[in-house]
């Protein structure tokens, strides 16, 4: 599935920065864990990347404007298409379905079916956005989740859900405002997360360390 | 479910922690970034550093501090004080905070809190307030802004600047009760829970935590998202593991596996 690629380079995971929020966190998790990482907004150094993470925060419709500005979405494309392990966070998840109900309605990349919806609590002091920490539930078990329990907290700031059209894309799920949506979704070589894995304590960092081995096979 | 957040706060100078009563008498309790990894080690969910600059004495903000507290904790925390412009927000953000506290600032100049918001997003906004009680008439929710430490009274009411602070575009509204701040005696859970029910954004209780009793109160009955504590563990007294196991026992909702 790789043909072609380089190999002569190191193994290096490319943070993808498309202008939408800071990076700092996502790039110091992995300076923690001593796994070499390198913040680019070059379409070339991403298809050149053996593993992407793919952040950000803020707004989709400006988020999925910064990545066209800067040509990333083809790469982006590409490198999911070529088995690259790849590992979406929070709105850069949240721009890989169809689309998203933010800004008035944005499409999305459409790599993974769904689309993304606002919460809309009907319970009093239910607060919008969502922030702190909430349980995911695993549905299946999956190499970059491994020695993750069910149930784990995760640290969520959002006010916009996914919800996967194929429910083999959904790996975890996190119920908030009376709504179960998908938390993890992945298919292929993609593992996907609403929450900020990279403030999410310990066991955040295991998911970043579990990512930085894997080899993007899909488990069977 | 979503778990209600215990916030470490510390108060910050030269970096050593310091805890006073109704900021007077300051004691030093500690390297910053010991006590903020010793917390991470406990489970905190999140922490909070204010006047890290001493912005009485116009300080620059200490981003290589930042910089430590990003590198060594892995939770989002928020820095406050200090603060004064859009660059000082973006240069703390980028140093590795989640989250910006404003509070003289934002009474000063309001629109501070639209213009962070439009450029970092409302999650990164929190707008800190220190309300007192107040027997005027003037003030209908019965509560008094002040800024700088106490020291300024506004002449706004605080249900008013909250709400405002919300349509601005803040993500989250640090409550401070000046009344109860250092006491031990418990959170101004009127206060708080006034501002819980009138706002639509998370609303963090702050001043007066001594045991975790008092957090299992402003949480039920206040409706508080999240609750700030100092003293009750910068004393040793209790620690962050002890405050959780007595609330999940009162059947409240807490991170506790990290």
């Amino acid at each position: 599935m790789r043909g072609g690629r380089p190999t002569l380079v190191a193994l290096m995971i490319a943070i993808i920065d498309y202008g939408a929020g800071n990076l700092t966190s996502v790039r110091l998790a992995f300076e923690t864990l001593g796994v070499p990482a390198e913040v680019t907004d070059s379409a070339q150094r991403v298809r050149a990347a053996d593993r992407i993470v793919f952040p950000g925060v803020g707004a989709a419709g400006a988020a999925m404007q910064g990545l066209r500005e800067s040509n990333l979405d083809g790469a982006i494309r590409d490198v999911v298409g070529d088995g690259v392990p790849f590992l979406g966070i929070c709105v850069g998840t949240q721009i890989l379905f169809d689309s998203s109900e933010e800004n008035g309605g944005v499409d999305g990349l459409g790599i993974v079916p769904g689309r993304v919806r606002l919460f809309r609590p009907a319970e009093p002091y239910v607060k919008v956005p969502q922030i702190g920490w909430n349980q995911v539930t695993m549905n299946v078990t999956h190499p970059v989740f491994e020695g993750v329990p069910s149930d784990s907290d995760f640290y969520f700031v959002h006010s916009y859900y996914p919800e996967a059209a194929d429910t083999t894309h959904v790996l975890g799920q996190t119920t908030y405002a009376g709504v179960t949506f998908s938390s993890v979704v992945g298919r292929d070589n993609l593992v996907a997360t609403q929450f900020h894995t990279e403030k999410s304590g310990r066991i955040g960092l295991l998911v970043l360390e579990n990512f930085s081995k894997w080899n993007g096979e899909w488990p069977r | 479910m979503l778990t209600k957040r215990i916030i470490p706060c510390l108060d910050v100078r030269d970096r050593k922690v310091t805890k006073g009563v109704k900021f007077q008498n300051n004691v030093v309790l500690g390297d910053a970034i010991e006590l903020a990894t010793r917390y991470y080690d406990q489970g905190c969910d999140e922490l909070v550093f204010y006047d890290i600059t001493a912005s009485a004495e116009r300080r620059p903000i200490d981003i290589e501090m930042v910089r430590a507290v990003a590198a060594a904790i892995h939770v989002p925390f928020a820095v406050g004080g200090g603060i004064a412009n859009l660059q000082d927000m973006e240069r703390v953000l980028l140093a590795g905070a989640e989250k910006i506290s404003v509070n003289s600032l934002a009474v000063k100049n309001p629109d501070i809190i639209a213009e962070g918001a439009k450029a970092f997003g409302s999650q990164c906004i929190v707008l800190g307030t220190d309300p007192v009680r107040s027997e005027d008439p003037g003030f209908a929710s019965g509560y008094e802004v002040t800024t700088r430490g106490f020291r300024e009274h506004t002449g706004m009411d605080v249900l008013e600047w909250v709400k405002r602070a919300e349509d601005l575009g803040a993500g989250e509204v640090v409550v401070n009760s000046v009344d109860a701040d250092g006491t031990r005696d418990g959170y101004e859970l009127n206060l708080t829970g006034l501002i819980a029910e009138n706002l639509s954004i998370p609303v963090v209780a702050s001043g007066g935590a001594g045991r975790p009793g008092h957090l299992a109160e402003v949480f039920r009955k206040a409706h508080a998202d999240a609750a700030i504590i100092a003293g009750m563990i910068h004393s040793g007294d209790f620690t962050i593991p002890e405050i959780k196991d007595d609330l999940a026992n009162e059947g409240i909702a807490v991170r506790r596996t990290w």
